[in-house]
């Protein structure tokens, strides 16, 4: 745990038990969830019952308590993207990858999560990978798309971009 | 940079701006908010920056980043003035095209222009293609036209004009009753008049006093909230002030939904730019009155976007709602009067300030004035986010505005107000949409999604989907919301997987009538309503479902099958060499066949087949 990181967040946000979701949102940032070890200094240092803390880590969708992978892949579950067949894809890339919804690959490559909506329907069905949005996605597309975020050995040769 | 201190400095400023604007200059906006980024518009940005630079064209051609035109669709767009060309589909391979022949030669380049799909005829100028010809931009009009990351952009189309104005020549009751009387109402939801609820805050005993914006955008289908903060941010923080000084707020506080990076980014840049410029903080425009903004970012619960849960949420801790009264406008946040409003209704704001109550109420129905952006979206030919006066009918926007339905299918229903909301048939067309209107059909406005089905969409399948979306953002405070939705749920997944039964229509009624009485907010309290709209319209829908096992539009897993239309299958075998379960057979050049056995309907072929051979039965 890099503890100046997290003083400084602890710092940025001046200690304020009202910004605690703030705090956490950037601790997250770090590692990409929450390790337990952090959450107990924090809660320490800002002298803020575990339980609350712990309360805010599983009641917000945004919070991990778990270690993710280096690629976050969100489906979209917007109603627009409901009704293009997002469910189909969201399927297909749990055959592919042998994961469920909030699982991790073993190799740590890929996390897959669902999201209630990423507002842009009007490319519906939308599919995130890290920061990179594909739209009109069908379950045809997915080991392509996927591909692109392996190393160049086991990538499929027509990888979209 | 320009501190401004007085009400003639902003209009020095304004005009400076204007002055220093070189009126041979060619300026092409690239859209760079969240759907055009999406297809690529930042390579598109980065692309014309080169060409510019390497041809040594900085005096003559300017790039601006804009914000969401609305017609997502056809993204990137890029529109290149004077001409006025929009560009569709814009990819870098178009950008040195557009800059030596559009900007350098006043040339349109065909190709890029949106296409007429009957006629094939291209048309030039944004307000001659029909998705625009009906709409009324009012407080999307400045999306798409502005850099929204420059406030000198927002300054120079008359931005921060209603602020000069309310705070010196108008009183703080007389803005209230100006908002009173322009008749808006809320626009995240509920519709509760916005002038009533400052009056009743501006009012109430206490010192201290918040405005809230509500930027958290729960609702699965919309993003018109998202296209303002990101696109047009300033009139949100205008709209505020004016808010706070209406009501005698010194402190406000936008709340943004975690999953819109984009719009977190341009609030905070326009807050810190309003600060720089003197429009927030300590004595703005030197009439003493002191105004900060700060951001707080939502956690992604979807029940945080209702007030009580979501003043919660700033506070720190998980937003679970509490009963109502006291309403936040007499105990908010810390327990003090509180303004919680929309962000779409704080962007009003300003130009109701400006132009008066009677612009504004002349626009509208009896009930229901001004306009509203839609998000029309599902099976539209054309999709994005539409203004329209209030009072317009469904048809004039589903079919005028939105072309009909893809793929010439049949239209089937549209579901408004997201999962508070419901479906409303082909009957009900001609209905002009308002607040009273929708629910006397049985839905809601909601913040303004308008998602469009057509005959292959299942409306028990849509009944389940919102059902299950509301059972895990369910806070689960009180019984009725949290095990009504559960139990809802199951029967929905039920007569969906094939295993409906009879009473099964009556008994997700009975537990509507409990949820809608007993539920604690209006989570629960309307979570029913996609529910009974469905049963209300396409009862013959869940009756299939139930007693033939047979889901008409093909979407219930169970309840279809794929085969292939001999007729039409070429024998291209892309579907049997794609198929995961090899479950297709058939040889080359001749029709396939699909082994329902084998079969587990991932849906591969049925998207990949180029002569949509693949049908469902
Ligand atoms: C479950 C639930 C979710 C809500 N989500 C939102 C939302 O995302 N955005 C919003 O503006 N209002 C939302 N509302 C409505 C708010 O409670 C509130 O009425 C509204 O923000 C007030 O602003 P207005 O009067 O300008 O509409 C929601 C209400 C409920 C019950």
């Amino acid at each position: 745990m890099d503890l100046k990181k997290v003083d400084s967040i602890l710092e940025k946000h001046g200690y304020r038990h009202s910004e605690v979701i703030g705090i956490m949102q950037d601790l997250q940032e770090i590692e990409n969830y929450l390790p337990q070890e952090m959450l107990r200094y924090v809660s320490g240092k800002l002298e803020l019952n575990l339980t609350r803390i712990f309360d805010i880590a599983t009641f917000y969708k945004c919070f991990s308590l778990v270690p993710r992978g280096r690629h976050i892949i969100r489906v979209c579950c917007g109603t627009a993207c409901h009704l293009g067949g997002a469910a189909r894809n969201l399927e297909q890339v749990k055959r592919l990858l042998n994961v469920e919804e909030g699982e991790t690959t073993e190799d740590l490559t890929f996390s897959l999560e669902t999201v209630n909506c990423l507002g842009a329907c009007a490319l519906a069905p939308v599919t995130v990978v890290g920061k990179d949005y594909y739209d009109a996605v069908h379950p045809g597309k997915i080991e392509k798309i996927l591909s692109k975020y392996y190393p160049e050995s086991k990538r499929l040769p027509d990888a979209q971009d | 940079m320009h501190r401004i201190r007085t009400i003639s400095d902003l209009e020095e400023l304004r005009q400076s701006i204007l002055a220093k604007r070189d009126p041979e200059k060619v300026v092409i906006g690239v859209c760079c908010t969240t759907g055009c980024q999406a297809r690529r518009s930042g390579k598109v940005i980065d692309a014309f920056e080169n060409e510019i630079r390497e041809k040594g064209l900085q005096d003559k051609v300017e790039i601006k980043k804009t914000g969401c035109h609305g017609f997502c669709e056809m993204g990137p767009i890029v529109v290149v003035e004077p001409t006025n060309s929009f560009y569709c589909r814009v990819g870098t391979k178009d950008v040195t095209d557009i800059v030596s022949e559009t900007a350098l030669k006043d040339k349109v380049i065909d190709r890029l222009l949106w296409k007429h799909p009957a006629t094939k005829e291209a048309v030039v100028s944004q307000n001659d293609i029909p998705f625009y010809k009906k709409q009324k931009k009012v407080v999307s009009h400045n999306s798409g036209r502005i850099d929204p990351t420059n406030i000198e952009d927002y300054i120079a189309v008359g931005g921060y004009s209603a602020l000069a104005k309310g705070l010196t020549a108008m009183t703080p009751a007389g803005v209230v009753e100006t908002v009173v009387a322009s008749g808006i109402r809320g626009r995240g939801g509920g519709g509760f008049p916005t002038g009533i609820k400052w009056r009743i805050c501006s009012s109430a005993p206490g010192d201290t006093k918040y405005i809230i914006a509500n930027g958290d955008e729960g609702d699965p289908g919309a993003y018109m909230d998202r296209s303002l903060m990101e696109g047009d941010p300033h009139s949100i923080i205008e709209g505020m002030i004016i808010g706070g000084f209406a009501i005698g707020a010194r402190e406000g506080i936008i709340y943004v939904r975690d999953e819109y990076p984009i719009a977190i980014q341009h609030l905070s840049m326009a807050i810190k730019q309003a600060e720089e410029y003197g429009l927030l903080g300590h004595d703005i425009l030197g009439t003493g009155f002191d105004f900060t903004i700060r951001i707080s970012r939502g956690g992604g619960a979807f029940v945080c976007g209702e007030e009580t849960a979501l003043i919660i949420s700033i506070e720190g801790k998980s937003g679970t709602p509490r009963a109502r009264p006291p309403y936040p406008a007499i105990e908010g946040l810390w327990g003090n009067p509180t303004v919680l409003n929309n962000v779409e209704t704080f962007a009003n704001i300003p130009k109701i300030v400006l132009n008066g109550a009677p612009w504004y109420s002349d626009m509208g129905t009896a009930g229901s004035k001004g306009t509203k952006i839609f998000s029309l979206v599902g099976k539209a030919k054309n999709t994005g986010l539409v203004e329209v006066k209030m009072g317009t009918t469904l048809r004039e926007i589903i079919f005028d505005i939105g072309g009909g339905i893809r793929k010439s299918k049949r239209f089937k229903a549209v579901q408004t107000g997201g999962p508070s909301g419901g479906c409303i048939p082909i009957s009900k067309i001609d209905m002009p949409v308002d607040y009273d209107s929708l629910r006397d059909a049985g839905a809601i406005m909601g913040s303004g999604g308008m998602i469009v089905m057509d005959e292959t969409s299942c409306m028990v399948d849509v009944a389940r989907y919102f059902i299950h979306f509301l059972m895990f953002e369910s806070c689960g405070k009180c019984v009725p919301c949290r095990e009504g939705l559960k139990q809802m749920h199951e029967i929905l997944k039920n007569i969906c997987e094939g295993r409906g039964q009879r009473g099964d229509i009556e008994l997700l009624s009975d537990l509507a009538g409990v949820m809608t009485t007993a539920s604690l907010c209006a989570l629960g309290g309307t979570a029913p309503n996609p529910v009974l709209s469905t049963i209300r319209y396409f009862r013959d829908e869940y009756e299939a479902h139930i007693f033939e096992k047979r889901c008409p539009a093909g979407v219930c897993k169970n309840l279809f099958e794929y085969v292939i239309n001999q007729e039409r299958c070429n024998g291209c075998t892309l579907c049997r060499l794609r198929c995961p379960q090899e479950a297709i057979f058939g040889e080359k050049k001749k029709p396939h066949v699909i082994d329902p056995q084998r079969c587990i309907k991932c849906g591969i072929c049925y998207s990949i087949c180029k002569r949509e051979a693949i049908r469902v039965k």
